[in-house]
């Protein structure tokens, strides 16, 4: 915010961010470094969860509370009982999240979702909008995708195609109309997604209501699954929706960091009114953002929809349109960061469901670290301070005197 | 979402670090629930708790609300509870928070060697059906679906509701001073509405019995339409839905919306109204309600998941469709409210008529 820069030559984006040229790996170490510690934090305020719900722990607790007089047995035995806990249940993650293929691959269908959806509330960000609305544009996507998906017989490689389009095309309208009505009326896009978010719901409890939309025989509000036909095809037993996710990413970077709308979305970012000034129309800024991150919300439904072959139902997109808030800003709002963080997330919710089936830890806890992570990195100060961690300080924020991104 | 799932976190840690003071209470917790219908006790009787299968793994599988949603997973639950207190199996349990995680959960308590695995809501039923397709050593169960030709280790267990909520809408016209009664639904679902139906049947027949004319809010069986709060969460959907139908004369109210439905209890005690709880005796279950409760329409997934879990761990397993009525005990009516004040005419009435719902004299549904 500080890109404020009193010359007009200079309207770059979040000098933190600057060109990608102008930072090297050194500027960077900060950041992953911080990232890292976050996560071990995280991971640590997780074990002590793990250890203080664990019935032989809280057996050994009572013990030494009655007991007083043998402290140190069965302070030993609390000690001894946490270690078991802890090490089983975090075991139990990791095997879950990368320990064999299955789980692998578990972790990339999981991640993929995650990674769209968080892109699309980075590329927001950058052009300093908050989405919120990743649920609801998933919800509308979800339904025009399944609709082509199930009511259509199509050749393979084209009905894909066309459930992928109209999916797609349904999140990319639901997310420009905030766009839309930002440029319009001013109204704040915070409040204008939540309400999407409401509105996409009930648009699909609607729908799921018509015969055409439910199964044969069956009044339940589930849509038949979609036909085999306009499933990704898997190869090795991956869908091919998780390359198209890390293409996404590739094409978000290139449209932030490479593009002339790119660069209007940062400038607008950075600050509306000068971008104003310099002649850029804020209005086209605001909905072309908004729809972009809309058709990538509409991409990461896809995944779940047309990768895992599922029915349309209120509930299609469960925590995938808030978590996504978190992996963008896990990911700091950057390309690659939403992708490391996407898969991250991707590896504890998969690795949440070992730590649940073989460790009996309940999924809640995953939620916990994942919110802990997430606070933690809001709030570097504290990790400092924590960590007795003294930051070099930066070097005068060169990116600043680089007005090299101006001129792309 | 985020903030109830925040607010169950830490309740969770509250609970953990009170733990030490509870552990007496958890384990009475269990018996109270697992009996919540009162016309079956066989299962929970500890005479017959003698058979035990320490090798059996009992496994569950919610969809995304959770097991501890205060409505059908947690019931659900409790008879896995049941069992594990009662028939001493292993359990483990996979809560899903979105539909896609239906496959990878059923597969992974595949992987770990669970004997049986119940799945909860018809949500699951395609990725329940795919997964016995694969598994075939697996008993399954699933709660709230039927299928027209399941595998041979996959049983239904469906609840024909509309019996017992036919008994709850004769009660409910017959205590009706205004000649208004209501009922609304979480969501417009078959699970949900076959109550809904069975209440305005039971109104009807007790109009054409003593020619009267009580009204029922919220539910159009011919139109299969009616008020919904499309959330089974949202407390104050439920009361404000609640608070309407007693501003247009409502004098008993039957919410069919899990938790959401405990904002039409609320309503219902500010107005000094009746209300009929649903799934679970609410006098147990909602107490600070039951001053209100004429009674409760008691759906048994918790002893129905427990006989399945039996069955399998006795060797008795079969796919046939398990449907509670009446007649199993598997759906009843709960003790009626301490304020109810149903008189022995009526009550007699009541037992009429579940004899003639359980001889088929009476159709419902």
């Amino acid at each position: 915010m500080t890109a404020m820069s009193p010359a007009p030559e200079a309207i770059t984006p979040d000098p933190e961010e600057g060109p990608a040229k102008g930072r090297d790996l050194r500027s960077w170490l900060p950041t992953v470094r911080d990232t890292l510690v976050a996560i071990l934090l995280a991971l640590a305020v997780g074990a002590f969860l793990i250890a203080i719900s664990d019935d032989e722990v809280i057996e050994a607790l009572d013990n030494l509370f009655s007991y007083p007089g043998s402290f140190f047995i069965y302070a030993g035995d609390v000690v001894r009982h946490s270690a078991g806990a802890v090490w089983d249940a975090y075991s139990a993650l990791v095997r879950g999240a990368v320990g064999s293929g299955s789980a692998l691959q578990r972790t990339l269908e999981r991640s993929a979702p995650l990674i769209c959806a968080g892109l699309g509330v980075t590329i927001a960000f950058r052009a300093g909008l908050f989405n919120i609305g990743a649920t609801g544009q998933m919800l509308v996507g979800a339904l025009a995708a399944g609709y082509v998906g199930f009511t259509y017989d199509l050749p393979p490689g084209i009905h894909l195609l066309a459930a992928i389009g109209a999916g797609v095309l349904a999140s990319a309208v639901w997310g420009g109309i905030v766009g839309v009505l930002k440029a319009q009326t001013g109204a704040h896009e915070v409040i204008t997604t939540i309400m999407l978010n409401q509105i996409g719901r009930f648009t699909v409890l609607y729908f799921l209501a018509k015969e055409s939309f439910q199964r044969e025989g069956s009044d339940n509000l589930l849509s038949p699954p979609v036909a085999d036909s306009a499933t990704y095809p898997t190869i090795a037993g991956l869908h091919i929706g998780i390359p198209l996710a890390l293409v996404a990413a590739l094409g978000v970077w290139w449209l932030l960091e490479r593009s002339k709308l790119g660069f209007e979305m940062r400038a607008v970012g950075a600050n509306p009114e000068a971008s104003r000034t310099a002649g850029m129309s804020i209005a086209k800024v605001y909905i072309a953002t908004m729809a972009i991150a809309g058709l990538l919300s509409g991409l990461a439904i896809t995944m779940t929809l047309l990768g895992l072959q599922q029915s349309v139902t209120d509930q299609v997109v469960g925590s995938v349109g808030f978590d996504a808030i978190t992996v963008a800003l896990l990911g700091r709002a950057t390309p690659l960061g939403t992708v490391l963080a996407g898969l991250l997330f991707g590896a504890l919710s998969a690795g949440g469901l070992g730590m649940q089936t073989s460790a009996g830890v309940p999924p809640e806890l995953i939620q916990v670290v994942q919110a802990l992570i997430v606070l933690f990195v809001a709030a570097p100060a504290l990790i400092r301070g924590l960590g007795r961690i003294k930051r070099r300080k930066k070097p005068a924020a060169p990116a600043v005197a680089e007005p090299k991104g101006a001129t792309a | 979402m985020k903030t109830a799932r925040i607010a169950a976190v830490a309740t969770i840690a509250a609970l953990a670090l009170t733990a030490c003071g509870d552990r007496e209470d958890d384990g009475d917790n269990d018996t109270p629930k697992a009996s919540d219908s009162p016309s079956v006790t066989e299962e929970t009787s500890p005479t017959e708790a003698a058979e035990q299968f320490p090798d059996f793994k009992a496994c569950m599988v919610s969809d995304s609300g959770g097991f501890d949603d205060k409505s059908f997973n947690q019931t659900s639950h409790d008879g896995m509870e049941a069992a594990a207190a009662n028939y001493g199996v292993q359990t483990s349990e996979a809560e899903s928070t979105d539909p896609s995680q239906f496959a990878d959960n059923i597969q992974s308590l595949v992987d770990e060697g669970c004997n049986q695995i119940t799945t909860v809501g018809f949500l699951l039923g395609d990725a329940t059906e795919a997964a016995a397709k694969k598994a075939k050593d697996v008993d399954f169960a699933i709660v709230d679906f039927g299928y027209e030709a399941p595998p041979a280790n996959l049983k239904g267990l469906n609840f024909n509701t509309a019996e017992p909520a036919f008994l709850a809408g004769y009660l409910a016209a017959a205590k009706s001073e205004t000649g208004v009664v209501g009922t609304f639904g979480g969501l417009n679902i078959p699970t949900v509405t076959i109550f809904m139906t069975g209440f305005v049947q039971g109104v009807d027949y007790y109009n054409e019995e003593n020619g009267a004319e009580v009204q029922v809010l919220g539910w159009d069986i011919e139109k299969a339409d009616g008020s919904f709060t499309n959330d089974f969460e949202d407390k104050t959907a439920g009361q404000s839905l609640a608070e309407e139908m007693i501003a247009q004369g409502a004098d008993v109210i039957f919410p069919v919306a899990g938790p959401a439905g405990l904002g039409g209890l609320q309503a219902a005690q500010d107005a000094e109204a009746f209300a009929v709880w649903v799934d679970t005796d609410g006098c147990i279950s909602a107490a600070e309600y039951c001053d209100s409760l004429l009674t409760s329409v008691v759906k048994g997934m918790d002893v129905a998941v427990e006989q399945a879990i039996l069955d399998s761990a006795s060797g008795t397993f079969s796919n046939e469709v398990y449907t509670g009525t009446l007649e199993n005990g598997g759906v009843s009516i709960a003790p009626y409210g301490p304020n109810a004040d149903v008189d022995d005419e009526l009550a007699a009435k009541i037992e009429e008529l579940k004899a003639a719902i359980i001889a088929g004299e009476i159709t419902v549904g």
